[in-house]
């Protein structure tokens, strides 16, 4: 008689089976939503009650005084943001969503980095800010190589970039992103602006030398400057490319004396500005006397903070500008008087620009509904706004350049103030800077699709 | 010919600063055996001494300034020249070359308390820690600087009486486009003043016969009794003086920046390693001679056949003398070679 041993215990294979079974079940949608984890993209505050923003900076280096400008701007507009202060141009922007409650009614804190104006240390500051601190957007910058070097990684990583001071056409041209947005304005559109200017002052029949920032900044603003005077009859005699921080420019000046060029255009920015025209003044430039002309330096992108450096040197000098605190809209006055009411003098342009981005981000969250990256682009792209200091705006959907009135100023002959270098000696119309998005100054780049990180 | 005589001064200027603080660094490696790198902040320090002293003579009243209707501004009224309106404009006018008295005591100061404070210590030690803590010390002090005094280069006019240029071309019977600033000239002629200066003093004086032998032979000129180390302490304060009074003489031509003696200092070495190292001689030749090579490599007709050349003409040539004189154009046997 055979006896059966019928048991209805586990064995220890049918356990091991179970569980691994178990574990692969309830592990799956884990695995396959793992970035859906309460959020669908990258640094999403979720349930927080505080949304953070990045602000990159130069906070050393030959900019660090533009910076801690940028920075004071940024302050000021979290500030606002909060509801705290008087609301600065939150006042008198058109349309907006802003309530003064925070972003989307979560409080607005910040993060600080420092670019050192190193396109390398502008990343790594950058990267921090979006894996460490968990930042939805990052802004500013006071160098084109910067903005463009750190643009690059916010797409890359799934984030907002609104850009501070960039100068270069290629931001918004052949390195266009789709996360990326500029409210400055460009080489192009200074080239734009100064050309009639130049023609209305100097005539059809100039000879230009110029020296040149050699970096993608200076290139694109030569080019930008020569198509515009060689539109208007002048003729270039030369182009020299200078190195970034050279300091003493005297070997590069002293050739303009003999060269037959009887203006000179300094496509320099900064310290170089500052210390490239103090040079050619010394040299005697502007007392010349070339074919008949008095000798002319223009200096095509000018600011406060560098007219400041150069002191005396600016006075009759033309150049263009993105904004000047003495404007009398509504909105520079109350951008003026809060910033002044804060720090005790007024805004540069910089701050300006810088201040404007937050709010300008701000709004499209708001509108967006949400701090995801691909809806706030949408809501940015084609924005119209006004009362922000510039009149009316468009962010251009295809290439995310903002268009608006340029200023050209000149170097003030009896400045009033430490702070009244420069006046404003035409306000250029928008139709006058605007330019097809595939136009060559701009080719070559491809603003791709937004990325939200996911 | 005029471009050619234009960048002879050029580079004749450049060398002359070169020159200075090349000086002022082998006089230090020559008697204390330390690769100063602060020397390049000891430049931009000197150069703060004419700021410092301009921001002096100009401290100001404040008084409210109305042409700012927004908010309170205040612009500055400077007291001085408030009070006296003449002899008030023409001190704060001269406050450069007047900063010459005030550099020397300061600089000579700072220079002690540098050597005596942190580099005695590091006498013993290893190069690359001479290196370090000298490239740390030049950090502090630039970032001291760019704390009190920005970032932003700070302009500062020579005297008005030199603010123009001279017309050399008509001087020499050439064009009227050879025109080159008068202050530019005076700093040339004060950077060979100050050169004749240093080698007279070196070869004219006991002192400077006692240091000269010190450098030859230190353990000798102790054995002699004589305090050795003494005199080299007052060497690197006179190294000091030299290198802060071409940063004062230089700020009308370059608006100094907390970052300027970082610029001169990477140049400067190469010209000490060019010349040879602790070779006095060797380090004026070289700043020279640097200087107008670099301004020779920066003219079109060059740079339209070798682009890019005047960025790296002085590196290019620092290889080649290497090269061909291991020592430098007229460094001494044994000297960084143990």
């Amino acid at each position: 008689m055979s006896k059966k041993i019928i048991t209805n215990a586990w064995s220890r294979r049918d356990m091991l089976k179970a569980s691994a079974a178990t574990a692969a079940i309830t592990g799956a949608p884990l695995f396959f939503s793992r970035h859906a984890y309460g959020a669908d993209f990258l640094n999403n505050p979720g349930d927080s009650g505080v949304v953070t923003l990045g602000f990159n900076v130069p906070q050393s280096g030959a900019y660090a005084d533009e910076g801690a400008d940028e920075l004071r701007a940024y302050k000021l507009a979290v500030k606002h943001l909060n509801g705290e202060g008087d609301g600065g141009m939150m006042n008198t922007m058109q349309p907006s969503e802003l309530k003064g409650n925070g972003i989307l009614g979560k409080k607005v804190e910040y993060v600080t980095g420092d670019t050192q104006t190193k396109s390398d240390a502008a990343r790594a500051s950058a990267k921090r800010m979006i894996e460490k601190d968990g930042v939805v957007m990052v802004t500013g910058g006071s160098s084109s190589g910067v903005a463009i070097a750190v643009q690059g990684l916010c797409q890359d990583a799934g984030i907002i970039f609104m850009s501070g001071l960039t100068h270069s056409n290629d931001t918004t041209g052949k390195d266009k992103k789709a996360n990326g947005f500029r409210h400055f304005f460009n080489a192009y559109m200074s080239g734009a602006a100064l050309g009639p200017v130049l023609e209305k002052n100097y005539g059809n029949d100039r000879r230009t030398y110029h020296l040149t920032a050699d970096y993608t900044w200076g290139w694109t603003q030569e080019e930008s400057i020569i198509a515009s005077t060689e539109a208007i009859g002048w003729t270039t005699v030369e182009k020299v490319k200078t190195p970034v921080g050279a300091g003493d420019f005297s070997q590069y000046i002293t050739p303009v004396l003999n060269s037959g060029a009887d203006t000179l255009i300094l496509n320099h920015y900064g310290k170089d500005m500052i210390n490239s025209l103090t040079q050619a003044i010394q040299f005697g430039l502007k007392d010349k006397q070339v074919n008949g002309k008095n000798f002319e330096i223009v200096v095509p992108l000018y600011s406060r903070l560098m007219a400041q450096g150069a002191g005396e040197n600016v006075k009759g000098i033309f150049g263009s500008t993105n904004w000047h605190w003495s404007l009398s809209d509504a909105g520079s006055q109350a951008f003026v008087k809060s910033f002044g009411q804060e720090y005790g003098f007024p805004p540069s342009q910089a701050a300006h620009t810088c201040y404007v981005q937050t709010l300008l981000y701000a709004d499209a969250c708001e509108r967006a509904g949400t701090f995801e990256p691909c809806q706030v682009v949408s809501a940015l792209e084609g924005h119209k706004f006004d009362g922000l200091g510039n009149g009316a705006t468009e962010y251009r959907a295809g290439d995310h350049q903002c268009f608006k009135d340029v200023l050209v100023v000149k170097g003030k002959e009896n400045p009033s103030s430490q702070f009244d270098l420069l006046e404003v000696v035409e306000v250029t119309p928008r139709a006058q800077v605007e330019y097809p998005v595939d136009h060559p100054m701009f080719a070559g780049g491809d603003l791709g699709s937004c990325n939200n990180g996911a | 010919m005029d471009a050619l005589i234009l960048q002879l001064l050029n580079g004749l200027d450049k060398g002359g600063a070169y020159a200075l603080i090349a000086l002022g660094l082998t006089l230090v490696f020559g008697t204390l055996g330390v690769v100063n790198f602060a020397h390049g902040a000891i430049f931009m320090i000197g150069a703060f001494c004419a700021v410092t002293l301009r921001k002096l003579l100009t401290i100001s009243t404040q008084v409210r300034d109305e042409s700012i209707t927004l908010f309170e501004a205040y612009k500055e009224v400077p007291i001085l020249e408030a009070k006296f309106p003449v002899v008030g404009s023409i001190i704060v006018d001269f406050s450069v070359p007047l900063a010459i008295l005030i550099a020397i005591p300061v600089m000579l100061a700072l220079g002690l308390l540098m050597e005596r404070g942190l580099i005695r210590h590091f006498y013993k030690r290893p190069h690359a820690d001479q290196i370090l803590v000298t490239f740390g010390l030049a950090i502090i002090c630039q970032e001291i600087i760019r704390h009190y005094f920005g970032a932003n280069p700070i302009p500062q006019a020579a005297p008005a009486v030199v603010a123009g240029s001279a017309n050399i071309g008509a001087f020499l019977g050439l064009g009227d486009n050879v025109v080159y600033p008068w202050w530019r000239l005076i700093y040339l002629l004060f950077s060979f003043i100050v050169i004749a200066a240093v080698f007279a003093f070196l070869q004219f004086t006991t002192f400077g016969m006692v240091v000269r032998a010190g450098m030859q032979d230190r353990e000798m000129v102790g054995l002699l009794g004589i305090d050795i180390q003494r005199r080299f302490t007052i060497v690197f304060g006179m190294a000091a003086v030299v290198a802060g009074l071409a940063g004062v003489m230089y700020t009308p031509i370059l608006p100094p920046d907390y970052h300027m003696g970082m610029d001169f200092l990477v140049l400067s070495f190469v010209v000490v390693v060019v010349g040879g190292m602790g070779s006095l001689g060797g380090a004026v030749l070289a700043g020279f001679l640097l200087g107008i090579l670099q301004s020779f490599a920066s003219m079109n007709e060059i740079k339209s056949v070798l682009p890019g050349i005047d960025q790296i003409i002085i590196y290019l040539v620092a290889v080649v003398v290497l090269l061909v004189r291991p020592r430098g154009l007229m460094g001494r046997k044994g000297v960084m070679e143990d």
